[in-house]
């Protein structure tokens, strides 16, 4: 075996490298090759027949069939929650729109003739495209109304308008369990005027 | 039926018909699933998947699918000529290499014969004379192609190649003498039946790799070499100079480049079978007495395939282990090392066959 040595390099007393030096050896048996190769080929040809016989070491994951775990915390698609009435959280208070420093969020307030209901987005845009996963809308928000917890990490479409996501793609699916006691299902949200120019994508990708 | 016969039977057609099924039976299939499994393999080896995404439908057949999917590819893929090329010689060369690969086959004998039929396309007298010559025509594939399509990272690899083949060429020769001596022939078919003999009553197979130690590490070395595989693939160099002299190829003629390797490598394999591992003889086989003549034959034919494949796995194996060898370094080792070792192989195997006469 070659022999070690970790030597020390402090180069201007900033910064100290660490350098894994090799010595290298002469003689016969390096010069020979052989023994060297035969070495090498013992590690190769151990992992090629573990993995011919029930690929035990494979670490390949099969993207779209298999997905690679990830955390709860991970800053994926945004979401819209919901209030245990079933309506939005969001009070359309700008917070978001206002931290966002890619200004990719876009809300219009509306007021809804039931005076118990708050302030809502008419319009709540986000286009992720332009998003750069930094969650300080998340942070931002008074109303713990957008969240980023949604696991969805890759989002590729093959067009930029189907990024825009819309305030009913992104609120969060209806949940009669959770949401136990309605106060006005999803059809009576009022649609912006526009639909057309405020939801660019409303024919719609799928919302998950 | 006997009018059929007798036309089969004549020696032309005859020698058609075996270079039909040695070659497209064997050679070539194996040849094209290499091209698969050399991927699967290393796949393998470094822990990863390898290939396995082509399909129809639902069946891809565990990447099997791949070697189709090449096929198709390289054959709608427009053939480009690069400005300023030798177009005639930029278009022919691909095939030097491919019929070099393909002819090492005339002489190898995949079974042994029955009756007067041979499983081997001719006998000829000067046997592995005929492989020397026929591998310095692989040159020619690496030098035109890399001359004549303009570009200078592919004249690089043409330059390399054609040095590191024709000095390897010299003592690959030098390295074969002691088979040579020691079966006392150049005839394949002699250097074969010569190994089928037995040490030590009926223990030890005379086998090419048991009286060649030395030669048979030297001659496979020549021959890796010689394909310009890992470790001495400088003139591919995907490295530093691209992919070497077939740098500019693209469709079917890059194919073709690609397929020569490949078939070579199984030549590889079938030339170190014959030669330093018994050829089709199967060891111990005479022990069985009036063995029927058509199971010794399928048995040879398995025995010939199995150690074709294990020697290509082997040369696969040795590609994905052994890191590439500097061009000084491949010069080096073969004026420096390999050459003064084949001339002592030389003679120390005529001073023992000396000795032993
Ligand atoms: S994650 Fe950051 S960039 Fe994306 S919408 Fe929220 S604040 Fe804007
Ligand atoms: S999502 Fe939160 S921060 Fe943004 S407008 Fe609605 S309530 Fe305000």
């Amino acid at each position: 075996m070659p022999k070690l040595n970790i030597c020390k390099y402090s180069s201007g007393g900033i910064m100290e490298l660490k350098v894994k030096r090799v010595e290298r050896v002469d003689g016969v048996k390096e010069a020979i090759f052989l023994p060297a190769i035969f070495n090498g080929l013992r590690l190769t040809v151990k992992h090629f027949w573990r993995n011919l016989f029930g690929a035990r070491d494979v670490v390949t994951i099969n993207y779209p069939e298999e997905k690679r775990h990830v955390s709860p915390r991970w800053r994926g698609r945004h979401r819209l929650t919901r209030l245990e009435n079933g309506f939005l959280s969001c009070v359309a208070c700008y917070m978001c729109e206002t931290v966002c420093p890619s200004k990719c969020i876009h809300i219009e307030a509306g007021e809804h003739p039931d005076l118990s209901v708050e302030k809502y987005p008419v319009v709540f845009d986000i286009d992720e495209l332009r998003c750069v996963f930094c969650g300080l809308c998340v942070e931002a928000c008074p109303k713990d109304a957008i969240r980023m917890d949604t696991g969805v990490v890759s989002m590729a479409y093959t067009s930029r308008q189907t990024f825009d996501f819309t305030r009913d793609l992104l609120r969060d699916s209806y949940d009669p369990k959770l949401h136990s006691n309605p106060k006005y299902e999803d059809e009576d949200l009022p649609k912006p005027v526009k639909q057309s120019e405020a939801l660019p994508n409303s024919q719609g990708i799928p919302a998950t | 039926m006997d009018f059929l016969l007798e036309i089969i039977m004549t020696p032309a057609i005859l020698a058609c018909l075996k270079i039909a099924v040695i070659i497209l039976l064997f050679a070539m299939p194996l040849g094209t699933l290499l091209t698969l499994m050399e991927r699967k393999w290393s796949a393998m080896i470094q822990d990863r998947v390898g290939p396995n995404r082509a399909n129809i439908g639902k069946f891809t057949g565990n990447g099997l699918l791949h070697i189709a999917a090449d096929g198709l590819k390289s054959i709608f893929k427009e053939d480009t000529i690069p400005k300023g090329a030798n177009g005639f010689l930029y278009l022919i060369a691909p095939f030097f290499g491919l019929i070099a690969a393909v002819a090492i086959f005339a002489i190898i004998p995949i079974a042994g014969p029955i009756g007067n039929f041979t499983f081997q396309v001719t006998d000829v007298n000067p046997g592995l004379l005929f492989i020397f010559a026929i591998t310095s025509l692989n040159v020619y594939g690496a030098v035109l192609a890399g001359t004549s399509s303009n570009s200078k990272f592919a004249l690089l690899g043409g330059t390399r190649a054609s040095a590191q083949m024709i000095s390897y060429e010299v003592f690959m020769g030098l390295a074969l003498m002691g088979i040579f001596m020691v079966y006392g022939t150049t005839r394949v078919s002699g250097i074969v039946n010569g190994q089928n003999e037995y040490w030590f009553g009926n223990l030890v197979p005379m086998w090419g790799i048991f009286t060649q130690p030395l030669g048979f590490i030297l001659f496979f070395t020549a021959l890796v070499a010689e394909t310009k595989r890992a470790p001495f693939d400088a003139p591919e160099g995907e490295s530093e100079i691209v992919a070497g002299y077939f740098l500019e190829y693209s469709g079917m003629r890059w194919s073709a480049f690609m397929l020569a390797e490949y078939v070579s490598l199984v030549g590889v394999a079938a030339l170190m079978t014959t030669l330093f591992f018994g050829g089709y003889h199967v060891p111990w086989l005479h022990l069985w007495e009036n063995a029927p003549q058509w199971i010794v034959t399928i048995l040879q034919i398995l025995k010939f395939t199995f150690f074709t494949v294990v020697f290509c796995w082997f040369q696969i194996q040795l590609r994905w282990t052994v890191p590439k060898f500097r061009f000084d370094q491949t010069m080096g080792l073969g004026w420096k090392k390999l050459l003064p070792l084949s001339l002592v192989n030389i003679i120390v195997t005529a001073l023992v066959i000396l000795t032993l006469a």
